[in-house]
């Protein structure tokens, strides 16, 4: 569970650091590689979240189908 | 689960999604997706626990085992139809989120079409009955 709450916090890290990457690198003039950082970025939190929502499903099959 | 804890995690991701939101509105999502499935996953354990009195409840008062599955898959497609469809209502899909809603309305028919047709039946097999009675 606390796990859990820290993975929130991870995606929520993530997200703001790839902003800021992508501010910096947008200042600098590298606008493609601002690109693919958010790109990369965004598949690292998309990954988390389906497993997340994968194992929501389980649980859910568990109960309402369990008979 | 405790309630303390579920509310005290909806507020700080809310907080979190207002500062993610004009960075990235993107990841605000994906975090929304990710409390949402969380809170969902504290919640059903007690939900487990619901069900399996209703389920002892028909054991007890000797009801056909088949309808009490329908109706926990159907509870179960309306939970997570709704769980779905919010989602993708948040992130500005509004019409994604109506065909997910059309999508578990249509599901929930097709489960229910067995129940309809056995009360369809019943009614037939009085009908005679009292038209020749």
């Amino acid at each position: 569970m606390s796990l859990d709450v820290n993975t929130i916090f991870q995606i929520a890290g993530i997200g703001i650091i790839v902003a800021m990457i992508q501010t910096v690198l947008k200042q600098m003039g590298k606008d493609d590689w601002a690109q693919w950082v958010t790109l990369i970025g965004f598949v690292v939190i998309l990954y988390m979240a389906a497993t997340m929502i994968d194992d929501l499903f389980e649980k859910i099959k568990s109960v309402f189908l369990s008979m | 689960m405790d309630i303390l804890q579920i509310v005290g995690l909806g507020l700080a991701v809310t907080f979190l999604v207002l500062v993610l939101k004009e960075k990235s509105p993107v990841f605000a999502v994906v975090v929304t997706l990710f409390a949402a499935a969380m809170i969902f996953i504290m919640l059903v354990d007690q939900i487990r626990l619901v069900l399996d009195m209703l389920q002892k409840m028909a054991e007890s008062a000797h009801l056909n085992g088949v309808y009490v599955a329908t109706i926990l898959k159907i509870i179960g497609i309306a939970y997570v139809a709704e769980f779905g469809a919010q989602i993708a209502r948040e992130a500005g899909q509004g019409s994604l989120a109506g065909k997910i809603e059309l999508a578990g309305k249509v599901a929930i028919l097709v489960l229910a079409v067995p129940i309809l047709t056995s009360i369809v039946e019943t009614v037939m097999n009085i009908m005679p009955q009292m038209g020749g009675g």
